[in-house]
C-alpha cells in the first residue's frame, strides 16, 4: 500500500463526527444564544436606550457572559455539545480570547497573557481588519 | 541480525511504580496504579510542574519498592512530551543519578526500557532507571488548544494520559527483557493530529513484521501483544492490515490507550495516548500480571507520533516510530 492508497484507506474507514446531531444542537443552542441577544436588545430598548447603543450593549453583554462562563469552566462543556452554535456567534470569539489568557497566566502577564492572548483570535482580527481596509478602498473608489 | 537484538544477559525489570491523575484513577485500571492524585496539578502551580512532580514520585516510588537509594542507580533515562523534555529534566533534579533525556513521543517508555536493557546487557550499567510521563493539560496547550477553548473533538482523536511510570532494570527480578526491535521513522502521509492512531499504525506494523520474520516465536507463543498507544482507530488498522499480511494478532492484542479509560463512559473518543499512558499501564498492570504468572510472554510495542505543531503548520505529515520489547517471566521454559 503506497502513501496515497493508505491515506484513502484511513479516510474511508475513519468514523466521522455525527454531523446531523451536531448541526441540530448547533442550530438549537446557537439559535438560543441569538434569541437571548434579541431579548437583551428588546430589554435595552425598553429601558430607553437608543437602538445603536442597544446593539452595542448586546455584544458587550454576550461577550461578558461568554468570558465569565469560560472562566467558570462551563463554556467548553457547552461548546462540546453546541459546536458551531457557540463558535459562530460573538460568544465564540470571546471564548477564543479568554481561554488562551487563562492558559498562559502561568507564564506571566507579558510573555504569557500579553503575548499569547490572541493566539486563536489573532488571525480573525488581522484578516478582519485587512478585509475592512480593502472594502474601504473599494467603497472610496467606486462607492 | 538487522532486526532483533537478543539479550543474552537477561536484563530484568526489578522495580516499577505508576502515578496517575484523576481520570485515569476513575478508569478500569484505577485500582492498579500505585499512586493517584485527584488534583491534576499535584499541588503545584502549573501543569508542567505537575508533570515533573509525577516523574519525581514515580522514580522515588520505584527506588523505594526495590529498597534502593538514588546513588545505587548508574543511569536515569527519562522522557516526556514537553518541549525540551522539561518534564523530565526539572522533575529529576533531586536525584543523584546521571541523567539522559529521551524523546520518542508515546514510544519513549519502550525506548527507555530497551536502552536500559541494552546498557545492562552490555555491562555498561548494573542498574538503570527509566521513567516517562505525560500530562493532559500540559500537552493540550502545547499541541492543540487552550484547555477552556470551546471546540469539538473528532471520534478518532486520542486523549493524552496524565500519568507516569518508572522502572528499574537490573539483574534481579521475575520479568526479563529477552529481545528488542528498534523501529524506523515511517511517514505514510497522515497529517491529521486528531487521528494519530492512523499515523502510528504503519510504523507498528513494520516493527511487528520485522520481529516475526526473524523470531523463533510465532504469534501463538505470546499471551499478549500490547501496543501503546494506537487507540481504537490505530488498533483496528493494525489488526486489519497485519491480518491481510497473514499475521493474525486479533485474539491476543490489546492497547494501553484502550485499557486505561472506559472510552464510552469517560467520553475519551479513541482512547488514551502520551508517554505516560503505556508507562503507567505497563507499571500498574502488565508487569504485575507477569510477576503473578497470569501472563508469561508479552510483546510490548511502544508507538510514537513524532510531529510538532510547527511541522504540521508547515504542511508536513506525521512520521511515527514503534519500538518493540519482548518480556518474559524467568521460569517460562521450566
Amino acid at each position: 500500500m503506497n502513501k496515497d492508497e493508505y491515506k484513502e484507506y484511513v479516510k474511508r474507514r475513519a468514523k466521522r463526527s455525527a454531523s446531523p446531531k451536531n448541526c441540530g444542537f448547533a442550530f438549537l443552542i446557537g439559535g438560543a444564544i441569538c434569541t437571548l441577544g434579541q431579548a437583551l436588545h428588546d430589554l435595552y430598548m425598553h429601558l430607553g436606550i437608543h437602538e445603536q447603543d442597544a446593539s452595542t450593549l448586546v455584544s458587550i453583554s454576550l461577550i461578558t457572559l461568554a468570558g465569565l462562563l469560560t472562566g467558570l469552566g462551563v463554556f467548553d462543556k457547552l461548546a462540546k455539545i453546541a459546536g458551531a452554535g457557540t463558535l459562530v456567534p460573538i460568544t465564540g470569539f470571546a471564548n477564543a480570547v479568554v481561554s488562551p489568557a487563562m492558559d498562559t497566566k502561568s507564564e506571566g502577564y507579558i510573555f504569557g497573557v500579553g503575548a499569547k492572548v490572541f493566539t486563536i483570535a489573532g488571525p480573525v482580527i488581522l484578516y478582519g481588519l485587512f478585509s475592512g481596509v480593502i472594502y474601504g478602498i473599494i467603497y472610496f473608489l467606486w462607492g | 541480525m538487522r532486526n532483533i537484538i537478543r539479550l543474552g544477559a537477561s536484563p530484568r525489570i526489578s522495580s516499577y511504580y505508576s502515578v496517575v491523575g484523576s481520570s485515569e484513577h476513575e478508569g478500569p485500571l484505577g485500582d492498579c496504579f500505585d499512586h493517584f492524585s485527584l488534583d491534576d496539578k499535584f499541588e503545584k502551580d502549573s501543569w508542567e510542574k505537575a508533570e515533573s512532580e509525577m516523574q519525581r514520585l514515580a522514580v522515588a516510588g520505584a527506588l523505594k519498592r526495590a529498597g534502593l537509594r538514588d546513588t545505587d542507580i548508574d543511569l536515569l533515562l527519562a522522557g516526556d512530551l514537553l518541549n525540551q523534555c522539561v518534564g523530565s529534566s526539572y522533575g529529576l533534579v533531586d536525584f543523584d543519578i546521571p541523567y539522559v533525556g529521551l524523546y520518542g513521543a508515546c514510544s519513549t517508555c519502550a525506548l527507555g526500557l530497551a536502552l536500559a536493557s541494552l546498557l545492562y546487557n552490555g555491562g555498561a550499567c548494573k542498574r538503570c532507571a527509566c521513567v516517562t510521563s505525560s500530562h493532559f493539560c500540559a500537552s493540550e496547550r502545547q499541541f492543540r488548544f487552550p484547555l477552556e477553548y470551546g471546540g469539538q473533538r473528532t471520534p478518532t482523536s486520542q486523549w493524552t494520559v496524565t500519568g507516569s511510570g518508572a522502572f528499574i532494570v537490573s539483574g534481579i527480578g521475575d520479568v526479563a527483557v529477552k529481545e528488542i526491535v528498534f523501529g524506523k521513522s515511517i511517514d505514510m502521509g497522515i497529517s491529521d493530529i486528531n487521528n494519530m492512531g492512523a499515523a502510528m499504525a504503519p510504523a507498528c506494523i513494520d516493527t511487528i513484521k520485522r520481529f516475526f520474520e526473524e523470531s523463533e516465536h510465532s504469534v501463538d507463543d505470546f499471551d499478549l501483544i500490547l501496543t501503546g498507544d494506537l487507540g481504537y482507530e490505530g488498533s483496528k488498522i493494525l489488526k486489519d492490515l497485519l491480518l491481510s499480511e497473514g499475521i493474525d494478532i486479533r485474539k491476543i492484542h490489546n492497547d494501553c490507550g484502550l485499557m486505561i479509560y472506559d472510552r464510552k463512559k469517560q467520553d475519551k473518543h479513541a482512547g488514551g495516548s502520551g508517554c505516560g499512558c503505556s508507562a503507567s499501564v505497563l507499571a500498574g498492570d502488565i508487569i504485575k500480571k507477569l510477576e503473578s504468572r497470569e501472563l508469561k510472554r508479552v510483546l510490548f510495542i511502544g508507538t510514537g507520533a513524532l510531529m510538532s505543531p510547527l511541522t504540521l503548520y508547515q504542511g508536513g505529515s506525521i512520521p511515527a516510530v514503534a519500538h518493540l520489547i519482548h518480556l518474559e517471566v524467568n521460569d517460562y521454559d521450566s
